[in-house]
C-alpha cells in the first residue's frame, strides 16, 4: 500500500516536473515580455506543486529521502510522467497545445482528487486547482488565438495538434497504481475524466475551426517509466549538478 | 519674428526646468522638458530596460540544471523579475514618446546597448550566486541612487526595482554563504566564481569620472547623483567585508583598507578589457544579442496571431 502511494504520488508528480522544465527552458526566449512572464508563472506554479508532492512522496518512503531526492535521484526508468510532457519546445504552437491538453485533464483530475480520502493529496489538490484553473484559461484562450488568428498560426497549431494529441491518450491508461488507489478512494478515476477532457478540447476546438478527429493515438507508456529519448536529455541537464557532486548541501 | 519669439520662449521654459530640478522637483512626461533631457532618459532608460532583458540569458543558463527543487524555483523567480524589471522601464520609456518596438529594435541593431556584464559566461552554479551578490549588489548601488532622480517615472520605477534587486542580492550572497560552508569543492567553486565576476562587476559603474563625458550634464539634471568613482568606491568598501565573512579572497592584491581615507584602495581595472565588451567583442556579446533576436523573430508569428485574433473578435 505504501509502495503503491508513493507510485501514484510519483505519477501525480512527474508530470508537472517534466513539463515546468519544459517550461523553463522558454524562460527569456518567450515571444512577447508579457508571455515569457506568464510561461515563467505556469513553470514555478508546476514546480510548486512537484515541491508539495515530493516532499509528502519523500515521507512516505522515509528513511533519508527528500523532496530533491525524490526529484533527482531515479533512474530513467523510474520517472513515471507521461510522455506527452517531455515533448519539446518546437515553436509556441507546441507549447501551447501540450500545456492545453495537459491543463483540460489535470484539472478534471484535480477536481477528483480535492475530495480525496488521502488528506494530504486533497489539500494539495486544493491549492493546485486554483493555479491549473489559471492554465486552463490561459492555455485555451491561446489555443483559440492560435486557432483564430492568422493562417499561419492556424497551420502552426495544426501541426501541433497533429504530433501532441496522439500523446494525450496515454494519461487516460490506468496503471496498477493509478487503479488501487481510485479503489480505495485515493485516486482519481480516469475513466470519468475522459468524457470532461473530450468535451472541453472539441469545444474549444471547435470556436476556431480545429480539429482531432482521425489521429489514432500513439503507443506511450512513460507512466509505466518506458519514455521517449526525450527523457534522458531532460534528466541529464535536470540532475547535473546532484549527479556530479552528490551528497552536498546547496 | 515667431522663431525668434521660440527663442525666448524656450530659454525661460529651460530656465523654469532647472528651477524645477534644482527645487528637488519632479519632471513628469507631460511637462516641458529640453529636448536633450529627453533624448537623454530615453537613451539611458532604454539601455536600463535592454540590460534587465538580456540579464535573463545568463542566469536563465542555469534554472534547467539548478541543483535542488527550492534553488530552482527561487532562481526562476528571480529570472522573471528581471522581466518584470524589463516591463516597468520600457514603460517608463515609454511615456517619453517611443514605443517599446522602436526599442527594441535599437537593441538588435546594436544602436541601443546594454549593460556588459551579461557579455560574460556563466560557467558553474556558483556564478549564480556570485551575480546575485556582486551584479544585482552594483546593480543596487546605481539603482538606490536612481530613485531620486529628476524624471518621476523613472525614479518611481527604481523605487519598485530596488526593494525585489536588494532581496536578489541576498539571495545570491545566501547561495555563496552555502557554498563556502560546504565542502572544498563548493568553496573553490565560490572563489572561482568571485575570480571571474568581481573585475567585470566594478566595470559596471562605468569609466573613471575624468573619462565619463556625460557626468557632469547628468549631475546638473540629476539623472545622477554621484560619480561612477565614487558608486563604484561604495561597491566595494560594501563587498570587501562580506567576502571576508565568505573566507573568499577578492582576486586583487592591491584591495587594502585605508584608514586616512576611510575607504578600501584598490588596483587597477582593466580598461581595455572593459572597451573590448563595450565594443561588441566580449566573450558572450554575440550570443547573447542573437538569442534576444532568435526569441523575438521566433515570436513574430505569435504576436501577430494575436492581433489578428483580437481585431477579428471586434469585427
Ligand atoms: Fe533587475
Ligand atoms: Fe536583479
Amino acid at each position: 500500500m505504501k509502495d503503491t502511494l508513493y507510485d501514484y504520488l510519483l505519477i501525480l508528480g512527474d508530470n508537472p516536473l517534466i513539463l515546468g522544465h519544459r517550461l523553463s527552458e522558454l524562460c527569456g526566449h518567450g515571444p512577447t515580455l508579457e508571455t515569457d512572464i506568464a510561461l515563467t508563472n505556469l513553470s514555478l506554479d508546476l514546480f510548486g506543486q512537484v515541491r508539495s508532492l515530493f516532499q509528502y512522496a519523500a515521507a512516505v518512503k522515509g528513511g533519508n529521502a527528500t523532496e530533491d531526492s525524490v526529484a533527482f535521484l531515479r533512474s530513467e526508468r523510474g520517472y513515471k510522467n507521461a510522455i506527452l510532457l517531455e515533448q519539446p519546445n518546437i515553436d509556441f504552437a507546441h507549447v501551447m497545445v501540450r500545456q492545453f491538453l495537459y491543463d483540460a485533464f489535470n484539472l478534471p483530475q484535480l477536481e477528483q482528487l480535492v475530495k480525496s480520502k488521502d488528506k494530504t493529496i486533497a489539500a494539495i489538490s486544493a491549492k493546485s486547482i486554483k493555479e491549473c484553473r489559471y492554465h486552463f484559461r490561459f492555455s485555451s484562450q491561446w489555443i483559440r488565438r492560435l486557432g483564430g488568428g492568422t493562417e499561419e498560426s492556424h497551420r502552426r497549431v495544426t501541426n501541433a495538434i497533429n504530433v501532441l494529441y496522439p500523446f494525450a491518450d496515454e494519461l487516460f491508461n490506468e496503471t496498477m497504481a493509478e487503479q488501487k488507489m481510485k479503489e480505495v478512494g485515493i485516486g482519481a478515476d480516469l475513466a470519468k475524466i475522459k468524457p470532461i477532457f473530450v468535451n472541453e478540447i472539441n469545444e474549444t476546438f471547435n470556436e476556431v475551426g480545429l480539429k482531432v478527429a482521425d489521429i489514432a493515438p500513439r503507443i506511450a507508456k512513460g507512466k509505466e517509466g518506458l519514455h521517449s529519448e526525450q527523457l534522458g536529455h531532460i534528466l541529464a541537464e535536470l540532475q547535473y549538478m546532484q549527479r556530479a557532486y552528490p551528497n552536498m548541501q546547496w | 519674428m515667431m522663431p525668434k519669439q521660440n527663442i525666448l520662449d524656450d530659454a525661460k521654459l529651460a530656465d523654469q526646468f532647472q528651477d524645477h530640478i534644482d527645487a528637488d522637483e519632479k519632471i513628469e512626461p507631460k511637462d516641458w522638458m529640453p529636448d536633450k533631457y529627453r533624448n537623454t532618459h530615453i537613451r539611458q532608460i532604454s539601455q536600463h530596460a535592454h540590460s534587465e532583458i538580456v540579464g535573463m540569458l545568463p542566469e536563465g543558463n542555469w534554472i534547467g540544471r539548478a541543483p535542488t527543487l527550492r534553488r530552482k524555483v527561487a532562481l526562476l523567480a528571480k529570472v522573471q523579475d528581471e522581466a518584470g524589471h524589463g516591463l516597468y522601464l520600457y514603460s517608463a520609456a515609454e511615456t517619453l514618446g517611443i514605443s517599446r518596438e522602436e526599442m527594441i529594435d535599437q537593441l538588435h541593431t546594436g544602436k541601443a546597448k546594454y549593460s556588459s556584464i551579461f557579455n560574460y559566461p556563466t560557467l558553474s552554479w556558483a556564478d549564480i550566486g556570485a551575480i546575485g551578490w556582486l551584479v544585482d549588489g552594483a546593480a543596487i548601488i546605481n539603482q538606490v541612487m536612481l530613485t531620486r532622480t529628476s524624471f518621476g517615472p523613472y525614479a518611481r520605477a527604481m523605487v519598485r526595482i530596488c526593494k525585489e534587486e536588494s532581496f536578489h542580492q541576498r539571495q545570491g550572497y545566501e547561495i555563496m554563504l552555502t557554498l563556502c560552508r560546504g565542502t572544498n569543492v563548493q568553496k573553490e567553486m565560490a572563489q572561482d566564481a568571485l575570480n571571474r565576476w568581481w573585475w567585470p562587476s566594478l566595470m559596471m559603474f562605468g569609466p573613471r569620472d575624468n573619462e565619463s563625458p556625460h557626468t557632469e550634464q547628468s549631475m546638473k539634471w540629476k539623472i545622477k547623483r554621484k560619480t561612477n568613482d565614487e558608486l563604484r568606491q561604495q561597491f566595494i568598501d560594501n563587498t570587501a567585508p562580506q567576502a571576508d565573512f565568505l573566507g573568499i579572497t577578492i582576486p586583487d592584491p592591491d584591495l587594502k583598507w585605508n584608514e586616512s581615507r576611510k575607504h578600501y584602495d584598490f588596483g587597477e581595472i582593466d580598461w581595455d578589457e572593459f572597451w573590448t565588451v563595450v565594443k561588441g567583442n566580449g566573450p558572450m556579446n554575440k550570443e547573447r544579442l542573437d538569442a534576444r533576436k532568435k526569441a523575438w523573430k521566433e515570436g513574430t508569428w505569435v504576436r501577430e496571431a494575436a492581433l489578428a485574433y483580437a481585431s477579428n473578435k471586434v469585427h
